[in-house]
């Protein structure tokens, strides 16, 4: 018998009887105000929230504060006038030196200031890991209270990769002090869109 | 324990002859055990998302057969090979054949305490394979030569003084430089080289979900990705009680991982892998290593539930003064110590009396896990198979009848809290052994009898 076949006849031998799983939870917490909550979660995970009302002011953002940067991509073809062309389809590796990438989030938690992102939204996988850092531009109205809510709108959608990005990349391993940037992003800004 | 080599309390001796590291030590974890008090008082539904977390667990465990058989099917849909392993040493053969049959000698890893506990690292660097631990606290206690003391802190043991000595004997910091910004940036430059140099990577998995196929892994560092998106070759390995049903239970559990763990309100990356990228090959390693065994002990099985966020050991005071090596085991703490012997009884038998059947780590227990619980049932087993030792068995013996006597009980461990509080020199005497050391850690706040009451009754 091979290992699957043993695996699977221990297990069957050994489960207990068959328990019914729980129904959803009901009524989990729900915010006045998500974005409030949000901006206020970001800035506790060391990231900084910032309205804006059009492109313009996202690229106006990215002229003042990150104009000493060199490589700035983007997968928003609203931002192509600020960022670097012809970028996309190379090696991952490539991109080790990318200061800023910018994309965009299906949605937001206000719980946790995660971000939604699935692959096509990346343009490669390791785009969002990769950068010095990181800004992730959000639809105001897509910005829900949480998680189960969350997992409601991502339903039974398709993606070869996805993931909550929450903040940026960090590490508390030497004796508990919080250090930003361990390997990815050193920050992370969330450009929170106001709809129109 | 009758192998010649120390068990856990003569392991905790050692830990216990630096006294002002062991305050330290309980310290942090008890600063970390309250954030996590804190995040879960942020959530009303906290309670009510346990017992969903524990029912959708005892679900897993008696719907595995099926649940493992829909997710293998979608995987290699979705184009991930999946394999099998009855145990560590097959789990680390295919490891193993996968990186040879690719030619691949030097690898990255991200935390996976399933390779700790297959001890895969020395299996691949006895057959020429370099692995890099990429997580930094993983990487700090391999270039220690150590093994991690915590699931989720694997150098919590570690002051920043010696983290500055060995990056300065490995990496070339300055010496005397041990400001943990500027330790991690140097380890930020040493590890992204290996990211990018490195053609295949490992990862743990924290969720695999049987209904997509998909497996979710949780980081901090964003180590797990790095690794995997820049790799040829990524492999993940999983015990088979990672499974969850569907993909929205991913919500309740990613609600409470965290929080239990750290006091975050959630890891700052949950990364879904769902189909390898293009080019890359993708496979997943099912491993059981004892795991159907306990799934068969009725009393122990629910240790399976375990989603390790480590809140057990942050909680536990004996944990906390004896620190995770004292437990000779890869998985340390609480639920260490029932895992444990269900590998191999006589080896771990003194790690169910690591413990003062407190309580507290079942009370913090995100999957409601009946921890405490389980370590008194498996005191019961060890002693009446014969392997527990003399001093053990007469404190067993004395537990076992103060628990079969609930008033008595009640009466001794209110007694013994004032024993405790005022007078702790006179616990420390030989019946007791765990607490031969010094002081008593710290009396629980209620006794597990007050505890057993109001939980039973609510
Ligand atoms: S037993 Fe419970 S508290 Fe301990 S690590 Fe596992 S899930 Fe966390």
């Amino acid at each position: 018998m091979n290992s699957r076949a043993q695996i699977l006849s221990r297990i069957k031998e050994h489960q207990p009887e068959l328990t019914s799983l729980p129904a959803d939870l009901t009524a989990p917490l729900q915010y006045a105000d998500p974005v409030a909550m949000f901006s206020t979660v970001l800035g506790n995970i060391g990231g900084t929230a910032v309205p804006v009302s059009s492109y313009e002011e996202i690229q106006d953002y990215i002229k003042t504060h990150f104009a000493d940067q060199k490589r700035i991509i983007s997968t928003l073809p609203e931002l192509a006038e600020v960022t670097e062309a012809g970028w996309e389809g190379q090696d991952p590796h490539n991109y080790e030196d990318i200061d800023i990438a910018l994309i965009k989030a299906h949605f937001g938690v206000a719980e946790n200031a995660a971000l939604w992102v699935t692959e096509e939204l990346m343009q490669q996988r390791v785009v969002p890991f990769i950068c010095q850092q990181l800004a992730v531009v959000v639809q105001r109205k897509d910005i829900y209270s949480n998680m189960h809510e969350a997992y409601g709108k991502v339903a039974d959608s398709v993606y070869g990769f996805g993931t909550f990005i929450a903040g940026p990349s960090k590490t508390a391993d030497i004796e508990q002090s919080l250090v930003l940037g361990a390997h990815g992003p050193k920050n992370m800004t969330v450009f929170i869109m106001e709809s129109r | 324990m009758n192998t010649g080599r120390k068990d856990h309390a003569g392991l905790a001796d050692i830990f216990n002859e630096d006294e002002a590291r062991v305050d330290w030590h309980d310290e942090t974890l008890w600063f970390v055990r309250a954030k996590r008090d804190k995040a879960a008082h942020t959530l009303p539904e906290w309670e009510a998302l346990r017992e969903n977390a524990s029912q959708i667990k005892d679900n897993v465990l008696s719907n595995l057969h099926d649940y493992l058989l829909e997710f293998e099917a979608k995987a290699q849909q979705n184009g991930i090979t999946v394999h099998w392993a009855a145990d560590a040493e097959e789990h680390n053969q295919i490891v193993h054949s996968i990186l040879k049959a690719q030619n691949v000698t030097r690898i990255v890893k991200s935390k996976s305490m399933l390779t700790e506990e297959c001890h895969l690292n020395e299996h691949l660097q006895k057959n020429g394979i370099e692995v890099i631990d990429t997580d930094l606290g993983e990487r700090i206690v391999q270039l220690a030569e150590e093994p991690p003391s915590h699931i989720v802190l694997p150098c919590i043991h570690k002051k920043k003084e010696e983290i500055g000595e060995l990056f300065h004997e490995h990496l070339g910091t300055p010496k005397g430089e041990s400001d943990p910004q500027f330790l991690t940036a140097a380890a930020r430059v040493h590890l992204r080289e290996k990211f990018l140099t490195r053609k295949a990577a490992i990862t743990g998995v924290n969720f695999a979900v049987a209904e997509t196929g998909e497996f979710v892994v949780c980081t901090n560092e964003g180590n797990a990705d790095m690794g995997a998106h820049l790799s040829d070759v990524h492999i993940a390995c999983m015990g088979i009680e990672k499974i969850i049903p569907k993909r929205k239970h991913l919500a309740v559990f990613l609600r409470l991982l965290a929080r239990s763990a750290t006091g975050q309100p959630i890891t700052t990356y949950s990364s879904h892998f769902n189909k390898p990228r293009a080019g890359q090959e993708m496979h997943l390693v099912l491993v059981d290593n004892g795991r159907t065994k306990q799934l068969g002990r009725a009393d122990f099985r629910n240790s399976l539930k375990c989603i390790r966020c480590g809140a057990c050991m942050n909680t536990c005071p004996v944990y906390r003064r004896s620190g995770g090596h004292s437990y000779h085991t890869a998985i340390a703490g609480p639920i260490g110590s029932i895992l444990a012997p269900n590998l191999d009884m006589k080896e771990y038998a003194d790690l169910p009396f690591a413990s003062t059947l407190c309580g507290s780590c079942t009370n913090v227990c995100p999957v409601k896990i009946n921890i405490h619980e389980q370590l008194y049932k498996w005191r019961q087993v060890i002693v009446k198979e014969g392997y527990a030792d003399t001093g053990k068995t007469i404190a067993m013996k004395a537990m076992d009848f103060t628990l079969s006597h609930p008033s008595l009980y009640k009466t001794a461990g209110k007694a013994g809290r004032w024993v405790m509080k005022n007078a702790p020199f006179m616990v420390n005497n030989k019946l007791n052994a765990w607490y031969k050391q010094r002081d008593m850690p710290e009396p629980p706040k209620q006794s597990f009898s007050e505890w057993y009451k109001k939980n039973n009754n609510e």
